[in-house]
C-alpha cells in the first residue's frame, strides 16, 4: 500500500468517524444518555459545536472525494474494477454531499424550504449515514477492498 | 520519455474536476431553486412606551391559539433514563406571567431608573422570528420551518419535543409539553418527550390577510406590522422622536421583532429565568455556520487541485 493510499485511508477513517458523530450530536441524545457527562465528551452536548465541526469535517469529506475520484480517473485504472461495496459506498456518500449540501444551503439566511422537504432532507440524510455506517462496517469486517 | 497518461484520461480527469465543483455549485442553484420566491419578510415593531399591561393581548393570544395546545395523554409513558425531565403544564394552563406550552406571549414587567426616578415598563414578550432562526435551521428532525413572511413555527405533530430548539434558541422561547405528540407512536420512553410550542404568528391569520390576534386585540397600539425595510424605518424614526432605543434589529443577526423603548436596554431591569428571556445583547448564533458554509466552497476545489498536483508530479517523473 503507497503512502499515499494509507493517509487517504487514515483522513477517510477520521474523517468518517467525527463527521458520523458530530452528525448524531445533532439529536439531543449525548447529554440524556450521559454519554456528554463523561470527562472530556462535554462539547458533545453543545449543539453550536459540534455543527461547525461536521460542516469541517463535510468540507474534509468533499475534499477527499473530489481528490479520491480524481486520482482515480487520471490513474486510468477504470470504473470496471470498482467493488461492489465500493459502488455502494460511492453512491452512498454521494447521497450524503448532496442531501447535506442542500441543508448547508437550508441553513443560510433568506433560504425557505417547504416543510415536506426538510424533512425527507434530514430523514434521507440520517438514513444515507446508517446505511453508508453499515456497509462501511460489513466491508472493515469481511475485507472488501473499494477497488479490485 | 513519453507520458503513460493519455490525453483522454488528463480530459475525463478534467471534466470530473469540473463537473465536482460544478455539482458543489448546482446544489446551491437547486436549492435556491426549491426555495420560495422571496418577499419582503414582515415585521413588528413594539413601542414599549405605550403598553400598560392590561394582557389584552396574552388573552387573545390564548383564544385564537386554542386550538393548537397540547392535549397530553395521561400518564405519561416512564422516561428513561430517569434523569429525562417531565414537563408538565396541562394543570398550569392558566400562568400567564412566562412563556409556556399555553401561553405563547406574556407580558414582562421591567424597572428602570431615569433621571433619579424609577420608571416603569411593560414588555410583551414571545418569540422574536428571527431572520435565520435557529429553531428552526437546527431542528434535527425537520419539524420547524420558517416561512418567506419572516415567521418561524413549529410544528406540534411531527416534534418529538427533543428541546434542542429551546436550547439553541438565544432567548429559550420554545416550550416543551411531555405526553403530546409522534414520540407516543414510536420509541415513547427511549426518544423524545413531547412536543414544544411557542408562537407562530398566528400564521393561519397571516395567510387570511387579518392581523395577528395579539396586535389586533391591542387597546394602545403598541404593536404594528409591515414589510422589515419600512418598520425599520419606522422604528428608528420612533428612537429618534422619543430618544429611544431599538432592540431586534441586530440582536441573533436580526429577527422579525423591533423593540423600541425610552431606556437603554441594558438598564432594564427584568425578572428573567425559565420561561422569562432576558433583553440582552445577543451575537449572530447562526454566523459561524454560516461563515463555515461559504468557505465549503473551497472543499472541491482542494480536492482537485491535490489530485492535480500528484498528476502532474507524476508525469514530471515520468519525463
Amino acid at each position: 500500500m503507497s503512502s499515499d493510499h494509507k493517509i487517504r485511508k487514515i483522513v477517510y477513517g477520521i474523517t468518517l468517524f467525527f463527521i458520523a458523530l458530530t452528525g448524531f450530536a445533532q439529536m439531543p441524545i449525548f447529554k440524556r444518555y450521559y454519554i456528554a457527562d463523561i470527562p472530556g465528551l462535554g462539547w458533545l452536548a453543545q449543539f453550536y459545536v459540534t455543527h461547525a465541526m461536521h460542516y469541517i469535517f463535510a468540507s474534509i469529506l468533499i475534499a477527499l472525494c473530489v481528490y479520491g475520484v480524481l486520482d482515480f480517473v487520471l490513474s486510468k485504472k477504470g470504473f470496471s474494477k470498482v467493488t461492489a461495496t465500493g459502488g455502494i459506498k460511492a453512491a452512498l456518500i454521494i447521497g450524503l454531499v448532496v442531501s447535506g449540501g442542500l441543508m448547508v444551503v437550508k441553513n443560510l439566511s433568506g433560504f425557505y424550504f417547504s416543510q415536506p422537504l426538510i424533512y425527507v432532507m434530514d430523514i434521507g440524510h440520517i438514513g444515507l449515514c446508517m446505511a453508508l455506517l453499515m456497509v462501511s462496517a460489513y466491508a472493515l469486517v469481511k475485507k472488501k477492498t473499494w477497488v479490485k | 520519455m513519453r507520458s503513460k497518461i493519455s490525453r483522454r484520461a488528463f480530459l475525463k480527469g478534467s471534466f470530473t474536476a469540473v463537473g465536482s465543483v460544478a455539482v458543489s455549485s448546482s446544489v446551491v442553484q437547486a436549492a435556491a431553486s426549491l426555495a420560495k420566491e422571496e418577499t419582503e419578510p414582515l415585521v413588528t415593531l413594539i413601542d414599549i412606551s405605550k403598553c400598560i399591561g392590561c394582557e389584552e393581548c396574552v388573552y387573545a393570544c390564548r383564544e385564537a391559539n386554542a386550538a393548537k395546545y397540547p392535549a397530553p395523554e395521561k400518564p405519561f409513558p416512564k422516561m428513561f433514563p430517569k434523569r429525562v425531565p417531565v414537563q408538565d403544564w396541562s394543570d398550569k394552563k392558566e400562568e400567564t406571567d412566562r412563556l409556556t406550552p399555553y401561553n405563547w406571549l406574556f407580558i414582562q414587567p421591567a424597572t428602570a431608573m431615569v433621571n433619579g426616578e424609577e420608571l416603569e415598563l411593560n414588555i410583551p414578550r414571545r418569540c422574536m422570528h428571527c431572520e435565520n432562526p435557529p429553531c428552526v435551521k437546527l431542528c434535527p428532525w425537520g419539524a420547524a420551518k420558517q416561512e418567506p413572511n419572516g415567521l418561524s413555527r413549529i410544528d406540534a405533530d411531527i416534534c418529538l419535543g427533543g428541546s434542542k430548539c429551546n436550547a439553541v434558541c438565544p432567548w429559550d422561547v420554545p416550550q416543551r409539553q411531555t405526553g403530546v405528540g409522534l414520540y407516543l407512536d414510536l420509541l415513547p420512553s427511549l426518544a423524545g418527550n413531547g412536543a414544544m410550542y411557542k408562537c407562530d404568528r398566528c400564521y393561519q391569520k397571516l395567510e387570511r390577510g387579518e392581523t395577528p390576534a395579539c396586535i389586533e386585540a391591542c387597546p394602545e397600539n403598541v404593536q404594528t406590522i409591515g414589510p422589515r425595510s419600512k418598520m425599520i424605518e419606522k422604528a428608528h424614526a420612533l428612537a429618534k422622536e422619543t430618544q429611544g432605543y431599538i432592540y431586534g434589529e441586530t440582536e441573533n443577526g436580526g429577527t422579525h421583532t423591533l423593540y423600541v423603548s425610552p431606556v437603554p436596554f441594558d438598564q432594564l431591569i427584568l425578572e428573567t429565568g425559565k420561561g422569562r428571556p432576558a433583553m440582552d445583547e445577543v451575537e449572530n448564533m447562526m454566523a459561524d455556520g454560516s461563515n463555515l458554509a461559504r468557505a465549503m466552497l473551497i472543499a472541491p476545489i482542494a480536492g482537485a487541485a491535490a489530485a492535480f498536483g500528484k498528476f502532474y508530479k507524476r508525469v514530471k517523473e515520468e519525463d
